[in-house]
């Protein structure tokens, strides 16, 4: 007795933590911290951020509204010389302007909305669609289980495009594609898929950490299935989630740009006080019919989409080398 | 045992098509208009005709009507009545579907059936998806060998930027860029007339290689860090020292079983091929399948779109198929 009481103090001098223990994701952010590009990614996109969100004060022109008395049909980007004083390139139009007189620059600035907001919405939408039938499968086991899989299988074997294309077609003319310039049935398109990688995987994980010691030590002093459920088994499958949701962003992204240069995306608006007036999409679409004659039409959109497409592969990479160090080594 | 799980595999297609079939069938009839809808309104009696001709005068899913009408004329034989109750328009595409009959082209007003236009518009197809394949295989694998063997190196960093580039920014993107940079800079038209696309011009150099370019990136990144996985092991260093000259060790060791992944990448690469295809040809104006899917989208030709989807999705499940076969195949492990 008197023994244990003297080694007591001298354990826990050796055994005390000499600083307070990192956590996952403070270990996560110093790794993350490290990658020069994924910072350099996050930038850029905060960057975006702040241009969509404060689009009025940065676009020097109404996107919607043609300038074409005063700017001339087609007004060459600012560098651009041409003899014809109404053709020349001035920096009162950065980007010069399109086939009706609108300022490209203003238009870009207000594109960078859509692309944001359709990366974003339908990454939360498949996030959570996901994570609940990965749960629910992997948690319940058994029929659920099969079920849930085989239905999974078969959505992941629809190629994502082509379900895309059919969804808009079928619905862009109904009163749902009308909603928000057609925004709220890209939302729910651009979610019919991607839910299916992360359900998997977190099924995957839910079935391994099922087994571990800490959940059985949970459930033996008596903790419901819920509190099992988001306190020990949710937290764990968190890290290689938020590295797919990093990656199903940029695909939400190139989805809307495809499709909207398909002309079955977002409805370009006429109205001068529209929040979602065009898409960068939408642009290459404007841009590509007149492409030898305005080329910066669409070498503007063009260059907008491939840097924000990369922005989130650097940081998707980052953020997979931040939570999965193993992969990292490689 | 492997002719078991080949066998599995393609039993496994049966549900995939039928739900693939199934979904894009239903998204198609919730689409407002009707398949012969024109500009100028069409005689009833010609709407009529049409609908007969082509069975759209039937159910959607099931023809109840016609069972009642059987059984109340006394008709008790079940297979008969199964099959009246059979008699509707989405049984009737999948019937076709087993002939390989996919109906008559809405805007051809029904001159033309939908597989005869797609057989028609499949050789441009095939070619750009030729040269991608072969393209993405002969540039990724190799920058992806060399980059492994010489890690860290100049050769490295240049073929992991290329590839990085490659898997972000998305092949139209890139198609463009090529397009305004070719014409632009070396008054070249990549975008040709269509006499041009003709035989094995060189039209599909273009159109091929950058629908290629997201393939080859990723095959880049893959086979450089498998090969990076097997450069280390025992067996690498046995070969060594029993004298194998560099060559072979490379060739006959690391190569064959760093492919094994590279192998299984195939198939959802192939697919993310065949998806860009139609985007490609339309910016190349490739005068293939992929660019009557996207005319067909613009005019609202239903069954033209849920039959070249129905296609380029078998296709998909069938490149699926065959990876999964040859996965089997290379590693006896996955055979159970």
């Amino acid at each position: 007795m008197a023994a244990t009481a003297a080694t007591t103090p001298v354990l826990d001098r050796d055994l005390l933590l000499q600083r307070p223990p990192r956590s996952l994701w403070s270990d996560a952010w110093r790794r993350f911290r490290k990658n020069r590009l994924a910072l350099l990614g996050l930038a850029y996109i905060a960057f975006l951020a702040v241009i969509a969100l404060a689009a009025p004060l940065v676009a020097p022109h109404n996107p919607v509204q043609s300038d074409v008395q005063h700017a001339g049909v087609v007004r060459q980007a600012a560098w651009i010389r041409d003899p014809n004083p109404m053709r020349t390139g001035s920096w009162e139009y950065p980007l010069g302007t399109d086939s009706v007189g609108r300022d490209v620059f203003s238009r870009l600035v207000y594109g960078t909305r859509v692309s944001l907001v359709v990366g974003f919405v339908p990454m939360i939408f498949t996030v959570s669609i996901g994570m609940l039938i990965g749960l629910l499968a992997g948690y319940a086991g058994g029929r659920v289980d099969n079920l849930l899989m085989r239905f999974t299988d078969v959505v992941y074997a629809f190629p994502d495009l082509l379900l895309f294309i059919i969804m808009q077609v079928a619905f862009q003319d109904a009163w749902i594609g009308k909603l928000l310039n057609g925004l709220v049935l890209l939302f729910i398109t651009l979610s019919l898929v991607s839910w299916v990688t992360v359900a998997r995987l977190v099924r995957g994980e839910v079935l391994a950490v099922k087994q571990k010691e800490f959940v059985e030590a949970a459930r033996a002093i008596g903790a419901s299935s819920f509190s099992l459920l988001f306190r020990h088994i949710v937290p764990n499958t968190l890290g290689p989630i938020i590295v797919v949701a990093a990656y199903i962003v940029p695909g939400a992204i190139i989805s809307e740009a495809i499709l909207s240069y398909l002309g079955i995306g977002i409805r370009p608006s006429v109205r001068l006080d529209a929040p979602f007036p065009t898409s960068w999409g939408s642009m290459i679409l404007e841009g590509s019919k007149a492409w030898e004659s305005q080329p910066w039409m669409l070498i503007a959109p063009t260059l907008a989409v491939a840097s924000i497409t990369l922005a989130f592969t650097f940081v998707g990479d980052g953020l997979r080398d931040a939570f999965d160090p193993r992969q990292a080594e490689r | 045992m492997l002719l078991a799980f080949i066998l599995r595999r393609i039993f496994w297609l049966i549900p995939v098509v039928v739900a693939v079939t199934t979904i894009t069938f239903f998204l198609m009839h919730r689409a407002p208009g009707g398949p012969w809808d024109r500009e100028k309104p069409v005689a009833a009696a010609t709407l009529k005709a049409l609908d007969q001709k082509f069975g759209l005068d039937k159910p959607v899913w099931v023809n109840i009507e016609e069972v009642r009408a059987r059984w109340q004329a006394g008709q008790r034989n079940p297979i008969r009545l199964l099959g009246a109750f059979l008699d509707s328009q989405y049984f009737r595409y999948l019937w076709g579907l087993v002939r390989l009959d996919l109906g008559p082209s809405y805007r051809s007003k029904g001159t033309e059936s939908v597989q005869s236009i797609l057989w028609r518009k499949f050789p441009p197809t095939a070619k750009v998806g030729v040269v991608a394949t072969v393209f993405a295989v002969m540039v990724g694998v190799p920058l992806g060998v060399l980059g492994a063997l010489k890690q860290n190196s100049w050769i490295d960093y240049v073929s992991l930027t290329v590839a990085t580039l490659g898997v972000s920014v998305p092949s139209f993107i890139i198609g463009v860029l090529v397009i305004i940079f070719l014409s632009q800079v070396f008054g070249v038209k990549p975008i040709r007339q269509p006499e041009e696309w003709r035989g094995f011009s060189t039209a599909y150099l273009a159109p091929g290689i950058v629908l290629g370019l997201g393939t080859m990136s990723y095959l880049t990144r893959l086979t450089r860090s498998s090969m990076l996985e097997v450069i280390r092991q025992d067996y690498v260093r046995t070969a060594r020292a029993k004298g194998l000259s560099e060559f072979q060790v490379v060739t006959r060791h690391m190569l064959r079983n760093a492919l094994i992944a590279v192998i299984t990448v195939l198939g959802p690469a192939v697919a993310a091929l065949v998806t860009g295809s139609f985007i490609i040809e339309t910016i190349f104006n490739v005068p293939g399948m992929g660019r009557e899917y996207v005319v067909a989208i613009a005019a609202r030709d239903y069954s033209m779109i849920m039959g070249t989807t129905l296609m380029y999705a078998l296709f998909v499940a069938l490149a699926n198929l065959w990876v999964d076969v040859m996965y089997g195949f290379l590693d006896p492990r996955i055979r159970v």
